[in-house]
């Protein structure tokens, strides 16, 4: 029997620390050579971490949530092979072959543990937060008199795992129940009723990572946020016309318009697709147009990148736009799709308000946020006309950026979007 | 025209609106329960209990015969005679006893009982026809338990020789040659009693076997039986009404057009809820089917308006129908109860008998089956009775048991340690080293679990 370490590999790329966000196997898990381990999550991607060896899980290295460097011990399997080894500590994928250490060698400093933050007492855990062992839909199982009582104490037994045979809920499966406050699995019942306790949930992963930018973004960078109204039933109109002709190609929305003018409104002020590194008092100014799309999904925002748009048409961009976001709700965005934007878009459709406060995505120093269209009666001189509105809400870098740059950046894409036309002359 | 209000009103006092009346009235809920005919429904008045007590008759009849010949215990007897108008007599005078007790029982409880056909005015308002005038009822809750009747076929309507159960139970003497039509339990139950009494029988069924609502390895012991008692089968057969004369049933069978010539024709194709003629139908309620559709509560789609028993759909069975009333009186008390119910068993008092609770053989999938003979259990073969078995169906992977079916003489009393088993969750492990006293029958449900576990001892 010989004992071996697996470490965190190097992902590449310059990457040194990653956090541990899932594990695929438990301490006794026998797994085959290639099972998937454990996920770890760099700075942008999720990369999952195979095993190299068959054998059975003895110890894992740490806890989800945990930050980890590259070559920290991940987990140790003990496999049927004579002697013990240390996986290499590099990219499996990139086989460049490096020496291995002996395992009476000494092993790598146990990684650098993230600090624990000190809570308060969380609430105890409480017996409904077990998953009951039983097929979905299936009945719990219990005798009648179990049944009773926790109908009579509103307790919903679909929730409750049960510790008999069979997965039978027995009484004291029920008293643990109580134990812990029959809230915890109640029947919802119609009415007010108080609730106790709280849940702490940990940040790991995708929410750290957004957690730790928007503080970086809302600390450092002073926002301006200009708000203006544009009148789009131009450019609904141009939209409608061209999806009607559209054949094979994607179906256009409002994006990729607002995209293209997005690029020609930079290309008078390029001072807007920008980094601005504080810290080296250096502001970089990008040739190329990169913008990030703000894209929900189901583990948390994402800012996939539409790279080159000032080359796209609007198909083009709408295409883009379509493959990003299916990559990034899928997971499937690799971390060159995720990084490198130089100004980003964020829309929330039909839920886009009337105005919102958009945060800058450090360190670019231009952020422009779509509003809700609607249908709003618009005076023409003479009479009400119902005309397509909607607004805009653009955030700049006020260190960078003055306010009247800001209006009249904001005032260029109005102009743009009003006529739609001017997007696509050349000057 | 008189009025009288209630909180809580019952159409219909067959097991499910006694039971619910008697329930209700015990949790202090003002109640009234209105019946057209005699407490008890069609369990008491003309359905399991009329039919055990001719079944039970019969039996006793059968028995003597077959004693009054060469016999293996060495008895002799003289060759019994039977008066079934004294039998019918003596039913009757069960019913009367039994309905009594309903009444009474009902008094008991402070449930007022009123006498008469409803009619339903509106979801709050029932009109009934008394003897004395009709009286209008104001509730706050009204329950349909209106149960069902025997289903007519088009071809053989009721009248004349053309019987339904209800006139089965009350015949004053023993047909010469009694054809059934439809080899359900009811007609089953009914024309064994009767081959064992003397009479002809003939079953005519549209299925391709009898009891198709069990599989056939289950039914087996029963056709068996059948067979022993002289009884006639035409199976794939369709009645297709009487002869000109009315001498004979007229059908169609695989080997073509049958004459069989009967003096009594039991029609026995199934029963049909009773929803028309009293308004219900007027109320607007959503069906499932023929039935009207219910609830965990036994909720109909109308607020305050609830329906339990035969009327709510299969299975049509009393003992559904009482549970259901115990449901609706303790819901509308704000009880927490609720229909969570796992097992109905069912019992067809063939002879031999079948208990069925739970899942059939196959029909869950991944679950095992395991089979344990009468053969191999002692008090059968005391009873001369060896005939059948016990079968379980289980879940191989964590041993619970999903289903029990028995076959043989007398096994409709196992059917509570069955429903039991079931409702408490068991797996065979339970069964199999719970001890069943010997010697008994129900030896065989602990054997059929050991050897379900591959340890079973006496086979």
């Amino acid at each position: 029997m010989g004992i071996s370490i697996i470490k965190v590999p190097d992902i590449g790329e310059g990457v040194a620390e990653v956090e541990l966000v899932e594990w695929h196997v438990k301490v006794g898990d026998l797994v085959k050579e290639d099972d998937v381990l454990a996920a770890v999550m760099t700075d942008k991607a999720t990369v999952e971490i195979p095993s190299l060896f068959d054998g059975r899980v003895v110890e894992l290295g740490a806890d989800i949530g945990e930050t980890l460097v590259v070559g920290a011990t991940l987990l140790t399997i003990e496999h049927a092979d004579e002697g013990n080894a240390t996986a290499p500590d590099t990219d499996a994928a990139a086989a460049s072959p490096v020496a291995q250490k002996e395992p009476e060698e000494k092993l790598p400093e146990p990684a650098p543990r993230a600090p624990e933050p000190k809570l308060p007492p969380a609430a105890p855990p409480v017996a409904g937060s077990v998953r009951a062992p039983r097929a979905e839909g299936a009945a719990p199982l219990a005798s009648p008199a179990v049944r009773a009582r926790a109908r009579a104490a509103g307790i919903d037994l679909r929730r409750v795992a049960g510790s008999g045979p069979a997965g039978r809920i027995t009484d004291t499966d029920l008293d643990a129940v109580f134990a812990a406050g029959p809230a915890a699995v109640a029947v919802p019942k119609p009415g007010r009723s108080r609730r106790e306790g709280a849940e702490d949930i940990r940040v790991v992963g995708l929410r750290r990572k957004i957690s730790e930018s928007m503080s970086l973004a809302n600390a450092r960078i002073p926002h301006i946020t200009v708000i203006e109204e544009i009148d789009v039933t131009a450019v609904e109109d141009l939209r409608a016309s061209m999806n009607a002709g559209k054949g094979e190609k994607p179906k256009l929305t409002m994006l990729p318009f607002v995209s293209a003018a997005l690029c020609r409104a930079i290309d008078q002020h390029p001072e807007m697709n920008a980094h601005y590194f504080d810290d080296a008092g250096i502001i970089r100014r990008h040739n190329p147009v990169h913008i990030g799309v703000a894209t929900m999904t189901d583990k948390g925002l994402v800012v996939p990148v539409m790279r080159h748009a000032e080359s796209l048409g609007p198909f083009q961009l709408a295409a883009e736009i379509l493959r990003l976001a299916e990559a990034a709700r899928k997971g499937k965005a690799t971390r060159d799709e995720l990084t490198g934007s130089t100004i980003t878009i964020t829309s929330l459709g039909p839920l886009g308000a009337i105005a919102t406060t958009p945060i800058i995505n450090h360190p670019e120093v231009a952020i422009l946020g779509i509003n809700k269209m609607a249908v709003r009666p618009m005076w023409d001189g003479a009479q009400f006309v119902p005309r397509k509105m909607v607004n805009i809400s653009a955030s700049f870098d006020h260190r960078v950026i003055d306010g009247w740059d800001a209006a009249e950046f904001v005032q260029r894409i109005k102009t743009l979007l009003e006529n739609p036309a001017l997007i696509f002359m050349e000057d | 025209m008189k009025t009288e209000t209630c909180k809580l009103l019952i159409i219909g006092a067959g097991p499910g609106g006694y039971v619910c009346g008697i329930r209700a009235g015990q949790l202090g809920i003002d109640t009234i329960v209105v019946e057209a005919e005699k407490p008890g429904g069609t369990c008491l008045n003309v359905g399991c209990i009329p039919s055990k007590a001719l079944i039970h008759a019969a039996d006793e009849f059968a028995k003597l015969h077959s004693l009054s010949g060469e016999n293996a215990l060495g008895i002799s007897a003289t060759a019994p005679m039977i008066d079934l108008a004294k039998t019918i007599a003596w039913k009757d005078g069960i019913v009367t006893r039994l309905t009594g007790g309903v009444a009474s029982l009902l008094k008991k409880a402070k449930t007022r009982y009123v006498t008469g056909r409803a009619q339903i005015i509106n979801g709050k308002t029932v009109e009934v026809s008394t003897s004395e005038g009709a009286l209008r009822i104001s509730c706050e809750t009204m329950v349909i338990a209106t149960g069902s009747k025997p289903q007519e076929l088009p071809s053989l309507p009721f009248g004349g020789k053309v019987i339904s159960s209800t006139e089965a139970l009350d015949l004053q003497e023993v047909p010469n040659r009694l054809t059934i039509v439809g080899g359900g339990y009811i007609g089953l139950e009914i024309g064994t009693a009767m081959a064992k009494l003397g009479a002809q029988v003939t079953v005519v069924e549209f299925a391709d076997r009898i009891l198709p609502q069990y599989d056939a390895e289950l039914t087996r012991p029963v056709a068996a039986r059948l067979k022993e008692l002289g009884i006639t089968l035409h199976l794939a057969t369709r009645a297709n009404g009487l002869s000109e004369d009315g001498s004979a049933l007229l059908a169609e069978g695989p080997d073509g057009a049958v004459e069989i010539p009967s003096d009594k024709v039991l029609v026995t194709v199934g029963r049909a809820p009773v929803t028309q003629g009293f308004g219900l139908m007027d109320l607007g309620l959503t069906m499932d089917g023929p039935f009207v559709a219910i609830d965990a509560h036994c909720a109909t789609s109308m607020r305050g308006v609830y329906a339990i028993g035969d009327v709510t759909g299969d299975p049509m069975l009393a003992h559904r129908a009482m549970a259901q009333g115990v449901i609706v009186a303790e819901h509308i008390a704000g009880l927490p109860s609720i229909w969570d119910k796992r097992a109905i068993p069912a019992v067809c008092f063939t002879d031999p008998e079948i208990v069925t609770v739970g899942a059939l053989p196959n029909e869950i999938e991944g679950s095992k089956t395991t089979v344990f003979p009468f053969a191999a259990n002692g008090r059968s073969m005391t009873m001369e009775r060896s005939d059948g078995f016990v079968r379980i169906v289980f879940d191989p992977k964590n041993e619970l048991v999903l289903g029990f079916h028995a076959v043989g003489s007398a096994v409709s009393e196992m059917s509570g340690e069955f429903a039991l088993a079931l409702e408490m969750g068991a797996t065979l492990t339970d069964i199999a080293d719970t001890i069943h006293a010997h010697p008994t029958l129900t030896e065989t449900v602990q054997e059929t679990a050991q050897k379900a576990l591959g340890r079973a001892l006496h086979i």
